[in-house]
């Protein structure tokens, strides 16, 4: 068999595309209206503002922002460890704060500027600082954490917490690794830090 | 998690008029605000929450989250989140008990996510409540019991307990507030209002299920802390079984107003010890107009814990309580104002 998948094609393969939607830039649009009281078990729509475009979705109101992302979206770098706010693998910005979107519902996240690690680069091919710096001081093992450290990296520069290792630990603390990388996650955050451009 | 109809309050008078059944914070009312959701979406995925509808109040952040401070005081606004209260410079510099629970507590995402009155209002961390599987809870299904008691308490309340629960508060922020004499100012149906802290947490009295004195639909819109020669003295000590990232298993809010070495007032709230926002005002006594010294700080603290009851895995509380408030106190009175 001369056809091959890479392991994320092979999952955006079978994600549940068929329920979204990109939208034009022509409409991008406010928060869609709240859905109806009248039948809560019915799929609602939402428009979601994620890494600068516009995605329509129907999906359950219960579903949180991380499934959105993972199973509509086929955004799967956002992963999902713990999915009760408790491991931080699900960071997210929104409207440029870490957030944890398994504890976001889709549709309260309408109406914010969502980016995830798949927005983070700069352009294709080409790697954020924080990435390229978690890659050049071996900031992981498994790899499972990493998308929800960077994130919690990326702001933790930007919002001037990196000054020195136990400042980037506190910051950081809600981003578990269970391979225990933590002491190259800190040189990693130190050295995007020196580096710049974050 | 249970489907439920969502809406969106946009104002105080919107969420009035759509919250008339959060009844007094009971875990069934068919009705809860949503504001950061870290407590509620938590709870609502175990379901130990299963609400018919959510009312959306987070457009209120933009009304009500400015934070100020004067002669006369500071003033929160309770949409504010955490994270931009913890890191405003003027609230670190003169009242820094509050920004040091703030600081101490949750993790960054939460911090940014969760609002301070939703903070406030935080739900207990009692296993035996978070787990459905446990038939007997009386916060959680009124009469059935208490598997607390006679369970794994190691992380239970020691003061204002009653045989029908013993779960501890979890938050840090109203500790350091309860000890200041925080007031909120509350809208709802009927308009503005005043309660202070101290009245918003019932105390179990055998309906440990209605966690607040809100009326149905009133929200918290801002915190008011009277200012004072005491706020720049204070110092929040959190002691916990991690070093960053958990809840207290005890902690000290402090502030003094010192003549020297003697206590003219002193300000003090315990965390991780009580099943409410708990504020020591035998210890505070116990100092007042006293030199602060070893033997004083002993005294106030054998004060602060009287009464405490054990239920075994956490006899060992009291005395970490008193050790946490004797280290808080020597903190304080070693700060150069």
């Amino acid at each position: 068999m001369n056809t091959t998948f890479t392991r994320r094609e092979l999952i955006s393969g079978t994600a549940g595309v068929g329920t979204a939607a990109l939208l034009g830039s022509a409409q991008a649009a406010a928060p869609a209206a709240p859905p109806s009281m009248a039948s809560p078990t019915l799929p609602v729509n939402s428009t979601l503002r994620i890494n600068g475009r516009d995605y329509r979705v129907s999906h359950d109101i219960r579903a949180s922002l991380l499934d959105t992302l993972r199973e509509h979206l086929t955004l799967t770098g956002t992963k999902k460890g713990c999915d009760h706010g408790q491991c931080g693998a699900c960071t997210v910005h929104l409207d440029g704060k870490t957030a944890l979107s398994c504890l976001t519902l889709t549709v309260a996240a309408q109406g914010h500027e969502i980016t995830t690690i798949e927005g983070l680069a700069p352009a294709p091919g080409k790697l954020h600082p924080v990435q390229q710096a978690f890659i050049d001081c071996d900031g992981f093992q498994c790899g499972y954490c990493t998308p929800g450290q960077i994130m919690s990296a990326t702001a933790c520069i930007r919002e001037g917490f990196a000054k020195d290792p136990a400042s980037i630990r506190e910051f950081m603390s809600g981003n578990l690794c269970r391979c225990a990388a933590y002491p190259n996650i800190v040189k990693a955050v130190e050295q995007a830090r020196t580096a710049g451009g974050v | 998690m249970q489907p439920f109809a969502y809406e969106r309050a946009n104002s105080a008078a919107d969420a009035a008029r759509l919250g008339q059944q959060t009844n007094s914070g009971d875990v069934h009312a068919p009705t809860q605000f949503l504001a950061g959701g870290t407590t509620l979406v938590d709870l609502m995925k175990l379901n130990v929450m299963t609400p018919a509808r959510l009312v959306d109040v987070n457009a209120l952040r933009q009304q009500y989250s400015g934070i100020s401070l004067d002669d006369q005081g500071l003033t929160l606004g309770a949409f504010a989140s955490m994270a931009q209260a913890a890191a405003h410079p003027q609230l670190n510099a003169r009242y820094p008990v509050v920004a040091q629970s703030l600081q101490l507590a949750a993790s960054q995402q939460i911090r940014n996510m969760a609002t301070l009155g939703g903070n406030l209002l935080q739900r207990t961390r009692c296993t035996y409540f978070r787990d459905v599987t446990w038939k007997s809870c009386n916060k959680r299904a009124p009469g059935s019991g208490c598997a607390a008691l006679e369970g794994v308490n190691r992380q239970h309340a020691v003061l204002g307990v009653d045989q029908s629960c013993i779960a501890q508060y979890p938050g840090d922020f109203a500790v350091a507030l309860i000890a200041l004499g925080a007031e909120l100012t509350l809208q709802g149906a009927g308009g503005s209002r005043k309660l202070a802290l101290a009245d918003l947490h019932r105390p179990p009295g055998n309906q440990p299920h209605l966690e607040h004195n809100l009326r149905p639909g009133e929200l918290i819109t801002s915190i008011h802390v009277p200012g004072g020669a005491w706020t720049a003295r204070s110092v929040y000590i959190k002691v916990r079984d991690r070093e960053s990232y958990e809840f207290a298993i005890s902690s000290a809010a402090v502030a003094l107003d010192l003549d020297g070495d003697t206590v003219r007032a002193a300000r003090i709230g315990l965390g991780g010890m009580a099943y409410r926002p708990w504020r020591a005002q035998a210890a505070e006594a116990a100092l007042t107009g006293r030199r602060l010294d070893q033997t004083t700080v002993r005294q106030a603290a054998q004060a602060a814990l009287e009464g405490a009851v054990t239920h075994g895995h956490n006899d060992y509380k009291p005395e970490l309580g008193r050790r946490t408030l004797v280290r808080a106190l020597l903190a304080v009175q070693a700060m150069r104002i």
